[in-house]
This record gives C-alpha cells, sequence and structure tokens, in this order.
C-alpha cells in the first residue's frame, strides 16, 4: 500500500501552511484503486451542495493553478450524464471528464467515469459521512486494471502540463531524493 | 545550465502533452517493449507509433534496448523519476482543490447564520 498523505511536502518552498493538510490522505488501498479521504469543517448537507451544484463546483475543482472549469453539467438522479471541462487560461487547453451517475443519495454517489483521453471508464465511489459538524469525504476509484489506475495517477499531467511546470522544475531542480 | 534544464523541461512537457505518447510512457513502465508490440494496442500504424517514440527519444524519456532485431524501447526510469512523483503530484492537485472547499464552505456557513437570523 503506498500512501502520499506524508509525502515530502517541504518539497515546495513556496507553500503555505497547509490547513487540514494533516487530515487528507490519498492511498492505493489495491492495485486498481485510488482512495482519497478528507475532512471538512462542515455539516454533510453543506459539503453536498458544494459537490452537487454547478455554481459551487465551478468554485473550487478546479486542479492547478491557471485552470477554469467552463462545463459543469452535474448528473441530479441516476442514470443522468455528467460532464465537466476544464480550459488553461494562458494556453486556451482544454481538458474534461464524465460520465453516468448510478446512485445519489444522502450518503453516497456512485458514478461512472471517462476522463478525456483514458482508455476505459473508472467507478467513482463517493461516501460523505458526519460526525459533531464535521464531514468525512472518501472518494474511491476504480479502475479497470492497475496500468489504467496508475494512468490516471499520472493524469496530474494531463492538468499539469502547463500549469504545474514550475512546481515540476522545482522537484527536478531539488535533485534525487 | 538553468536555460538547458529549462529547454529539458520543455521537451518533457511536449513529449507528455499528448494522451498517445503518455500511454505510451504508462505501457513501458511496465517492461520494454517493441515498437510493433506497441503499435497493437493503440491500433496505430508502426511508423504513426515510430513518430511518437521519436518525440519521447528526444525528450530522454524512452531509449532503445541492446537487442539489434526487436529494437525494444524502454523507459528512461532515472529521467523520469524526479519528475513522476505521481501519487504525491496527485495529492497535491486535490489538496488545492480541497483547500479551495474549505474556504468555500466557510462562506456557505457563514451565509447560512446569516439566514438564520433572517
Amino acid at each position: 500500500m503506498n500512501e502520499a498523505g506524508t509525502a515530502k511536502a517541504s518539497v515546495n518552498q513556496g507553500e503555505t501552511t497547509m490547513k487540514n493538510a494533516s487530515t487528507f490522505k490519498v492511498t492505493t488501498p489495491s492495485d486498481k484503486e485510488i482512495q482519497m479521504t478528507r475532512v471538512f469543517d462542515a455539516p454533510r448537507p453543506l459539503v453536498k451542495d458544494a459537490f452537487s451544484k454547478p455554481e459551487l463546483l465551478k468554485k473550487w475543482l478546479l486542479g492547478p493553478p491557471g485552470w477554469e472549469m467552463v462545463v459543469c453539467n452535474v448528473a441530479t438522479k441516476p442514470g443522468d450524464r455528467f460532464r465537466y471541462e476544464w480550459r488553461n487560461t494562458e494556453t486556451g487547453h482544454q481538458f474534461g471528464t464524465g460520465g453516468v451517475a448510478r446512485e445519489i443519495s444522502p450518503g453516497r454517489v456512485v458514478h461512472t467515469e471517462v476522463m478525456d483521453g483514458a482508455p476505459s471508464e473508472s467507478l467513482v465511489t463517493t461516501d460523505f459521512v458526519e460526525e459533531g459538524g464535521k464531514t468525512t469525504v472518501t472518494m474511491t476509484l476504480l479502475f479497470e486494471s492497475k496500468e489504467h489506475r496508475d494512468m490516471a495517477l499520472k493524469s496530474g499531467m494531463e492538468h499539469g502540463v502547463a500549469a504545474s511546470y514550475n512546481r515540476l522544475e522545482e522537484l527536478l531542480t531539488s535533485g534525487p531524493a | 545550465m538553468q536555460q538547458k534544464r529549462s529547454q529539458q523541461l520543455d521537451a518533457i512537457f511536449a513529449a507528455l502533452a499528448d494522451s498517445t505518447r503518455r500511454a505510451i510512457v504508462a505501457r513501458l513502465a511496465s517492461g520494454e517493449a517493441s515498437v510493433m508490440e506497441l503499435a497493437k494496442p493503440f491500433a496505430m500504424s508502426q511508423p504513426a507509433i515510430s513518430k511518437h517514440l521519436k518525440v519521447l527519444e528526444r525528450a530522454g524519456l524512452i531509449s532503445r534496448g541492446q537487442d539489434r532485431q526487436r529494437r525494444p524501447r524502454r523507459l528512461e526510469a532515472k529521467r523520469l523519476a524526479e519528475a513522476t512523483r505521481w501519487l504525491e503530484r496527485y495529492r497535491r492537485i486535490w489538496e488545492a482543490n480541497f483547500q479551495r472547499l474549505d474556504a468555500l464552505l466557510e462562506e456557505l456557513k457563514a451565509q447560512e447564520k446569516g439566514g438564520a437570523k433572517r
């Protein structure tokens, strides 16, 4: 099991102290999965809103700096298609993802998803659990194979080709670990 | 020096800016492969694949193996290593998202409070 939750946060010198950073974990629980867990200091209905309303999604689901969300069609019931697209404000590059909702309930959203350029779809399960006014969100991405899972991990590049240039340069120039 | 490094990065980024080439890199991550083997899953002609391989080669991301006949391509792991802390990068992208979401949730909570007073 790999875990990046505690990986080199200090590599990026300009980084500001991350609020809640210690509560965020990305793991690979199996060969075909990526799982993210994050606690938000808000009750579940608000967090659900932020994950499901276009006007709210557009404010935070952006990826690396320099990208804006230009298409945000959400699914409101099982069987609905959703489609998200982002555009790099500098380069004009566009990138998108979409799929079909399978389950939408207060505590869980399940949808299939195919990122542009990806060879196959993944099944994304998002769980919302509230406790003491805080909501834990767990996203589990299940892929067809390890290869496809790894490609998805690497698709940070997809988004980041132009935008994370500086960050990558820092990694490169920081030399071998 | 700095400029050379920057040019190298440009080459790497340009090479990886194409989804077929990213798929080739992902394929080679699981072991070396001949041009024919690489062409198969992409439903592309060998010349088309060769073009992509040339770009990756120029960026230093792949090289040719010893076997004269198969001329297998393999990933230059060292070259990629520094640039590919994939999981960490993935985490960072999402962490940036989630920090924006933190701020948004604060706003929403404040709005709800305001709404309740009304």
